[in-house]
């Protein structure tokens, strides 16, 4: 299943049209970023990464065929350098935080908001609860900054599967073909990603309400 | 109560995005809407974790520094003169 678009794009970056190139890669860059900061450890080393996949795409893309969107394609390429510049660099992969993320657990809310296990009438349920947010403000530029710098904060496999889903608007499975992660592994992520987002949410429009 | 034991609001916040992402079996699908059909609390909750997506959506892919664009159009330029 293949959008025509796809393969029009192919041709267009074969004929060497350059607004075409410059589109996905304003389209793609921020994303491509992401994913590779999951594997190499700084921003500019990332940088390096996007470009060596940009140049093995533009090698490979007679090769393209076709069977999956070029999105995918892309990134899929763009795992593997930065996966083989991880390994250049010295860096122990975190394939474990990707294909194994629900190793470690994580709360999605801190236990100490809920009552005690031991509570003799209601174990488990909230003694602090969530309020409502201030509809007006949900929107408004500061917020969306502290959700933002949130997204900055989480970890780098967190943060890639967050940006491609809930920002980009891409679909689970769009995400598990270029990342090459589990259906159960993308959803520990985002749902890690989406609590702790949430959680800043919280404390930075529940703590003002007037 | 059902012989099905009912969530606790702390079991029910972790199965929120399994929830959101229609990825629940039918018996925790049930148990969830119970839940939150009863718990003014965890509708609250639900109700954030969909603003906080929503928000999210919002966010802007950052704009791609002049510098970066620079280099990786000289690259294709170089890849297509090649």
């Amino acid at each position: 299943m293949v959008e025509p678009t796809d393969l029009q794009l192919v041709a267009s970056l074969r004929g060497g049209d350059e607004a075409a190139f410059r589109q996905i890669v304003r389209e793609w860059n921020a994303s491509m970023l992401r994913v590779a900061q999951i594997f190499v450890p700084s921003r500019a080393i990332a940088e390096d990464v996007v470009g060596e996949t940009w140049l093995r795409v533009l090698n490979a893309l007679d090769r393209f065929e076709g069977r999956s969107s070029l999105k995918t394609w892309v990134f899929r390429i763009l795992v593997n350098t930065a996966k083989t510049r991880a390994q250049r660099e010295g860096r122990v992969v975190p394939f474990s935080s990707l294909q194994d993320p629900g190793r470690v657990p994580e709360a999605a809310v801190d236990p100490e908001r809920f009552r005690p296990e031991d509570d003799e009438r209601y174990p488990g349920h909230w003694s602090s609860p969530p309020r409502e947010l201030p509809e007006e403000r949900l929107l408004a530029a500061e917020t969306r900054a502290r959700i933002a710098a949130a997204i900055d904060a989480l970890p780098a496999n967190q943060a890639a599967v967050i940006r491609l889903r809930d920002v980009d608007g891409w679909s689970s499975e769009e995400v598990r073909n270029a990342l090459d992660i589990s259906e159960v592994n993308q959803r520990v992520l985002l749902h890690r990603a989406r609590s702790r987002v949430r959680q800043a949410l919280e404390d930075y429009l529940g703590t003002e309400t007037g | 109560m059902n012989a099905v034991e009912a969530l606790s609001c702390q079991e029910l916040v972790e199965l929120v995005t399994d929830y959101l992402e229609g990825a629940l079996a039918p018996g925790d699908l049930r148990r969830f809407e119970e839940h939150i059909a009863g718990c003014g609390k965890c509708t609250t909750y639900l109700a954030q974790m969909r603003e906080t997506i929503r928000v999210t959506g919002t966010l802007k892919p950052e704009d791609l520094s002049p510098d970066a664009e620079r280099e990786l159009l000289a690259l294709f330029d170089g890849w297509a003169r090649r």
